[in-house]
């Protein structure tokens, strides 16, 4: 995700505020302008930011008539439910959506599960090649999928994955953001932690399940919500690895229904798919978004 | 250094193996042999590949058309940055006052990054659509000027750096927000005292103060606005019209699979590879010296 940086979180002592979620609620003891203003500014910051979805949400609801109208009708009207089933069975929004859901499920624990494992061995262990293994991992930090497409999918294509889950989630794995994540994690964990499991007489694999998974779930449901949201959203690599239209993944299956210049106009009904296919990671971002805010900072660091 | 706690001869490997054959599958192995492509051509049946060196990389930086493409992702790039960190910085500094319900506008504002970039391009591709879409026919009653961007470049580009900035608009004005609020107000009023302006005020102690979160959010918008746009001008202009919006990740994609030109593909990969290696070589420079923490 990042090219590589320098911004750790005590650094960004500003956003580790943000992460917190504290409400300021203390009112201006003066009364001057500051607090009118900023109010207004946010307020309009957040009408421009939601108009466009508004708009689209509202071309969804309208009739073929009303979409081509002029002056453009900017109240939603009756015809929601039949566009929404429009782009349903068009588009076989079911299968679509269900691919979606597969990949970003996918993407994400597969992610984290390697990462948790690897940043484990990394920082409670000391094994020949230690080095090597952590200079492999964390130099593909620096180059993102995109810079190696046509070779990616030649490596795919030799492995039969094309058109496949596997090869629509298993590749988009290869980053070091989530090993990096938890191995800072595990440094600010003390020792004496470890040491008192093993007189317990627990082993590593019992210290991993028992002690280090229960302390990191912030951190784990940080992970989530990046990765949830890149594997849902991402475009280039579906684009690529699907033939067939059952493998393809939301995001890149509504294009058939954005109308082309000799086409009907009918933006009601891509309108309706857009709106199915973006409500799902806006949905995690807002319900999860204490956590949003804290996996942005980390994995960029 | 962590102290290492645990001893065992092979449990180690077994825990790096799944990410160790990850990455060398589908990092390393693809990595080396987009150098090796970019070596070769396809011959013309695309049966076998030829050799020729340097053949593709002459080529590249022969095409016009390439360098067309290095200006307007850079160009592309640039913009949404900078415009979109400069408006983002401006209206935070504006709205920055101790006030209530700071998380419910958080919310607010966070969602849009939630948005895939080519959903986002459909939705602004209609708010611009020349014949139905609202923001021609508001212009329409200032100027007679076509705002057609099936027809023009300029147009195009703009549709997509306007979606681009307005998915990102939002967590950057919040990043922002936050960031003014925890400067301390002692600062800023002992600042005051000594007879500074507001604007001598923000440039002195504000900006700066601020580095690490510009810094945080440069990073961010310039991945995003590089690598992850792909999907917005695939789902919307097609890198059109002409090539006004081809930029260097859709040209790759485009020669590699459209083209079937593999080498010609790589060959813009291993100089898209350079491209981001020196731009992170610049980056830890630039926050060694400037950055204030």
């Amino acid at each position: 995700m990042a090219i590589g940086g320098h911004v750790t979180g005590a650094e960004v002592v500003a956003s580790a505020d943000l992460a917190r979620g504290v409400p300021v609620t203390r009112a201006p003891r003066v009364t001057d302008w500051r607090g009118p203003i900023a109010h207004a500014i946010l307020i309009a910051s957040v009408v421009v930011l939601a108009f466009p979805l508004y708009y689209a949400f509202v071309i969804s609801t309208q009739t073929l008539s009303e979409v081509t109208s002029l002056p453009p009708k900017l109240v939603p009207s009756t015809h929601m439910l039949e566009n929404y089933a429009d782009a349903w069975t068009r588009a076989k929004m079911g299968r679509l959506l269900l691919n979606s859901a597969i990949v970003a499920l996918a993407v994400a624990f597969g992610k984290i599960v390697i990462s948790l494992l690897s940043a484990f061995a990394i920082v409670y262990f000391n094994f020949r090649g230690k080095q090597i293994v952590f200079w492999m991992i964390f130099i593909t930090l620096m180059l993102p999928v995109p810079v190696r497409i046509v070779s990616t999918y030649q490596v795919v294509s030799v492995l039969g994955w094309v058109d496949t889950y596997w090869g629509l989630t298993v590749p988009l794995m290869a980053s070091a953001t989530g090993t990096f994540l938890f191995r800072q994690y595990y440094q600010t964990i003390p020792d004496s932690l470890a040491e008192a499991a093993q007189l317990d007489g627990a082993g590593p694999l019992r210290f991993l399940w028992s002690i280090l998974l229960p302390l990191s779930t912030a951190n784990i449901a940080a992970l989530f919500v990046i990765l949830f949201v890149y594997g849902w959203n991402d475009y280039l690599w579906p684009l690529m690895v699907t033939n067939s239209p059952e493998m393809r993944t939301a995001v890149i299956g509504i294009d058939s229904l954005i109308p082309r210049t000799s086409q009907l106009p009918e933006w009601n009904v891509a309108m309706a798919a857009a709106m199915m296919v973006l409500l799902p990671p806006v949905a995690v971002i807002v319900l999860m978004q204490r956590w949003f805010v804290k996996g942005l900072i980390e994995s960029e660091k | 250094m962590k102290r290492t706690v645990f001893r065992n001869r092979w449990l180690p490997y077994a825990l790096v193996a799944p990410q160790l054959v990850v990455t060398i599958v589908f990092f390393f192995w693809p990595a080396f042999d987009s150098l090796r492509l970019s070596l070769y051509r396809a011959s013309p049946f695309g049966d076998r590949l030829i050799f020729i060196g340097s053949g593709n990389f002459a080529r590249l930086l022969g095409d016009p058309a390439y360098f067309r493409s290095v200006a307007t992702s850079f160009a592309f790039s640039l913009v949404v940055t900078f415009v979109g960190l400069a408006l983002a910085l401006l209206l935070a500094s504006l709205a920055n006052a101790r006030i209530r319900g700071l998380a419910v506008y958080r919310t607010l504002l966070l969602w849009p990054y939630g948005i895939a970039p080519a959903v986002a391009g459909v939705i602004w591709l209609f708010v611009f659509h020349p014949s139905f879409g609202v923001l021609p026919y508001v212009l329409s009653f200032v100027t007679a000027y076509q705002f057609n961007w099936f027809l023009k470049g300029w147009v195009a580009l703009t549709l997509i750096v306007v979606a681009a900035i307005w998915k990102q608009f939002g967590y950057n004005l919040a990043f922002y927000l936050a960031g003014l609020q925890a400067i301390p107000g002692s600062v800023l009023e002992a600042a005051s005292v000594d007879g500074a302006d507001p604007i001598r005020k923000f440039f002195a102690i504000t900006f700066p103060l601020l580095s690490p979160v510009t810094f945080f959010l440069f990073t961010l918008n310039m991945t995003f606005s590089f690598f992850d746009t792909f999907g917005l001008v695939h789902a919307v202009t097609q890198g059109g019209p002409g090539d006004a919006t081809s930029i260097l990740v859709y040209r790759a994609w485009k020669d590699g699979f459209d083209g079937l030109q593999l080498g010609y593909s790589a060959a813009q990969s291993v100089i898209l590879m350079l491209l981001v290696v020196a731009l992170t070589a610049v980056q830890f420079r630039y926050a060694e010296k400037k950055v204030t923490y």
